[in-house]
């Protein structure tokens, strides 16, 4: 009994050290070695100024920008605090929030119905990525607040539409932050 | 529903069964002290870590040092880490200036990551520092699921061995089960994530402009939005987002391959960053099940009899398959209370119950993780369970009502599904009226009495926690979703924390000293009141003569037996829990279907 406990307190300093200490970081100067960009967060830099990453999604209001899902960590896409919203399917919390959603985007574009990813919140609330579906349904609002054709637009969304990984893997995806970026550099390389 | 969501889950099916035999050929020879390719390696840092911690690798032990031996590990490594959380703001890598961790959450954490459950009352970026994320609780992923192999293995030794007094030593299992299996695939596991995205470093907390500031309500110290005096909310403009960092990928490995679950972040595997593309979720997957699944061939091969590893495989597998028709198919069908928007499959989406999921993930990968992630006892997720449909998230409860022997926690799963075989030959026992035998050992009344045990201990723990907590104001003051949602969601937890999950319906508000404390008691009563007579079965088992199988033997190793196997999972399963689950995620079914809300 005594010896197995003096054992166990040894065996505890031993391992945390071992795979406590030693093991992340390994793993962290093979990462910062290897993928260098992946490992800090893959970050967009523009002009010195880091403007987001490429895998977390930002809040967007205006009509000038695709819109991402929404969301519920902290005050909205906070990165510091991801959460989901955690409503249940027949709470009248979701539910009247969601018909809220579905009234304010019929009335930007009446003429189809509204895709569920974009009155729905996301497990993260981080989430990047809206649905083709939800980028097409936008298509009349942008245009009309930038002045720009449709099909300009939908070529735009397909040129950023990620297919599945390796054909199959997850599902078809527009990235809100990259899309709304190349808005913004398409309209400056236009003027 | 789409093929390509069948696809997705037949070709993860496929990767599991191709991987049982390779890794559950290489555990055996680990555990039997066999040479392995990583020997060279991996010896020498062996022999060090039993000079350093005085331990003699060719002492064996009885079942009961082998289990006091597990226990004191146990105890000082969960004090350890509570103080670690206590003390995280004098301690190194701390660059948000975190504080130190309440009593209560610090003991339902330790309490948590020790019995390997990893339930969570608090988000990691917020509360946790890098050193307490790697030294806390990523070594514990590490060694709570050590613990949990070394103990099946001591376990499958009991079987075999006859006639002997010792289970194996609890001290070199844990050694060798760390070093020459997680070790080496964490790391090379940890740099796949970070090709795909996870984020590894020490950095604090990055600071992006925005592209377009947010006018945002103002919320108070209560958590409620701020009003002005005239009743309108405060706004406040947001033009910042900080992004949590950290050493992610080196935690989120361990999480999934040592079927631990406990997220870097508050959001777990649905937060870009844990889990950034499609083939990462894959691999993560991949990592929790690929252990458990290579122990049944690990079970067949120390055994002798291979082919009733695959029939325990073969058990297992089945009631995978069964979870992952029905959640996917609950969860395709969507919420029929959202009307007037698109839930159908079209090309453009894969629409469903997409409130709580990512998607890139979509539909299938969700319902597969949810799947999967309480077969085993992992329990990280890649969306909000609580979100699911009624029953999408009925299949979640059940697998953990089982008692995660659908496959299971690494080794915990094993040992799991052995107290169910041995209820199971007991049952065909009687049915012919021999004295039951499983693999040339004799089942009698002290085996069956102490695998009652094991199979009271659990529901008895859910049921009465859960009963306590529905009974009283402290209980009920967690339930964020009223109606039947609400009693799904206390059953969850305590569910949960005894079969050592750690997954949630998340709303339900878990971070009060009576969460902290119960919740946290529950995953010690889950874990250590159920290894104590399965330890028991073990030593009991060694110590028996060999008897050779006869005409009146009942083989485990054919369909039958499979079956039998499933029946007696499903019927202990049901008879306990029907009642609950028809009150909570059934009649929340039901009242959905006619369009009640609450």
């Amino acid at each position: 009994m005594k010896k197995n406990l003096i054992t166990a307190i040894l065996m505890t300093v031993t391992t945390s050290i071992l795979l406590g200490v030693v093991y992340p970081l390994v793993v962290t100067v093979l990462a910062q070695a290897l993928f260098h960009d992946k490992a800090n967060g893959e970050l967009i830099i523009q002009s010195g100024k880091v403007i987001g990453s490429r895998l977390i999604g930002q809040s967007f209001a205006s009509d000038r920008y695709f819109h991402s899902r929404l969301s519920s960590a902290g005050n909205g896409y906070d990165a510091a605090n991801s959460a989901a919203s955690n409503l249940g399917p027949t709470n009248r919390a979701l539910i009247e929030r969601v018909n809220a959603s579905v009234t304010q985007l019929h009335q930007e574009n009446p003429n189809a119905l509204v895709p569920i990813d974009l009155v729905t919140s996301s497990g993260s609330g981080l989430d990047p990525d809206i649905t083709p579906a939800a980028a097409e349904f936008q298509i009349p609002r942008v245009s009309r607040a930038r002045n720009m054709n449709e099909a300009q637009l939908r070529s735009l969304i397909a040129q950023h539409t990620k297919k599945r990984q390796l054909r199959f893997l997850g599902e078809p995806r527009v990235n809100v932050l990259e899309l709304n970026l190349e808005l913004d550099s398409s309209a400056t390389a236009t003027k | 529903m789409t093929l390509n969501g069948w696809l997705q889950i037949a070709f993860f099916f496929a990767l599991i069964l191709a991987v049982t035999k390779p890794l559950g050929i290489f555990m055996a020879r680990v555990f039997n002290g066999e040479r392995t390719f990583l020997d060279r390696a991996l010896l020498p840092v062996e022999q060090l870590i039993y000079r350093v911690t005085a331990v003699d690798r060719e002492r064996e032990m009885g079942w009961m040092e082998y289990a006091v031996s597990m226990l004191l590990f146990s105890v000082v490594s969960m004090l350890v880490l509570y103080g670690l959380q206590r003390f995280q703001l004098h301690l190194p890598y701390n660059p948000q200036k975190l504080a130190g961790v309440a009593p209560d959450l610090a003991f339902n954490t330790a309490a948590s990551f020790t019995t390997n459950t990893n339930w969570q009352n608090y988000s990691g970026e917020t509360t946790m520092s890098y050193f307490t994320q790697m030294a806390g609780l990523a070594y514990h992923n590490f060694v709570s699921a050590a613990v949990g192999m070394a103990l099946a293995i001591a376990f499958i030794r009991g079987i075999v061995r006859r006639e002997k007094e010792t289970i194996g030593n609890f001290w070199v299992d844990l050694v060798r089960c760390c070093l020459w299996i997680l070790l080496p695939l964490s790391i090379g596991g940890a740099l796949l994530l970070v090709w795909q995205g996870v984020p590894q470093n020490l950095k604090p907390y990055d600071t992006v402009h925005l592209l377009e500031p947010q006018q945002v309500q103002k919320v108070g110290s209560d958590g409620k939005p701020l009003l002005d005096a005239s009743g309108k909310p405060v706004m406040d403009k947001v033009t910042v987002q900080n992004i949590a960092q950290g050493p992610i990928a080196s935690q989120e490995i361990i999480k999934e391959l040592g079927t631990n679950g406990g997220g870097y972040f508050g959001a777990n595997s649905a937060h870009p960053y844990e889990n950034p593309t499609p083939l990462a979720n894959l691999i993560e997957m991949f990592c929790i099940f690929a252990i458990s699944s290579g122990l049944t061939y690990t079970l067949g091969r120390m055994t002798g009899s291979q082919r009733h590893g695959w029939a325990v495989w073969g058990a297992m597998a089945l009631l995978f398959v069964a979870g992952v028709i029905t959640a996917y198919w609950a969860e395709s069908h969507g919420n029929p209370l959202l009307t007037g928007t698109d839930q159908r499959v079209t090309t453009m989406q894969t629409g469903g119950n997409m409130e709580g999921k990512e998607v890139r993930f979509g539909i299938a990968n969700t319902a597969l993780w949810a799947t999967i992630t309480t077969d085993t006892s992992c329990g990280a997720v890649n969306g909000s369970h609580d979100s699911f449909t009624p029953l999408g998230g009925m299949v979640p409860l059940i697998n953990m009502m089982l008692s995660e022997t659908i496959f299971g926690g690494v080794g915990a799963g094993m040992y799991g599904v052995l107290i169910y075989i041995v209820l199971a030959v007991f049952i065909a026992g009687l049915m012919v009226g021999r004295t039951p035998e499983y693999l040339g050992k004799k089942i009698e009344a002290y085996d069956v009495k102490m695998a009652m045990l094991v199979s009271l201990v659990f529901p008895l723990a859910i049921l009465s926690f859960s009963a306590i907590a529905v009974a009283y104001g402290f209980g009920t003051a967690g339930i964020s979703n009223p109606g039947p949602h609400g009693l799904s969601q206390i059953v969850y937890a305590f569910t949960s924390t005894a079969a050592n999950n750690g997954s949630a319906f998340g709303g339900l508000n878990g971070n009060t000293v009576y969460y902290n404390t119960v919740l946290g008691i529950n995953t010690l009563v889950g874990r250590f009141l159920m290894i104590i007579p399965m330890l028991a079965i073990a030593g009991n088992l060694a110590r028996k003569k060999y008897v050779p199988p006869s005409l009146g033997t009942f083989p485990v190793t054919t369909p039958l037996f499979s079956v039998l196997l499933i029946g007696v999972i499903l019927i202990l399963g049901a008879l306990t829990f029907f009642p609950t689950l028809s009150l909570g995620p059934i009649l929340e079914h039901l009242q959905m279907a006619s369009g009640k809300t609450f």
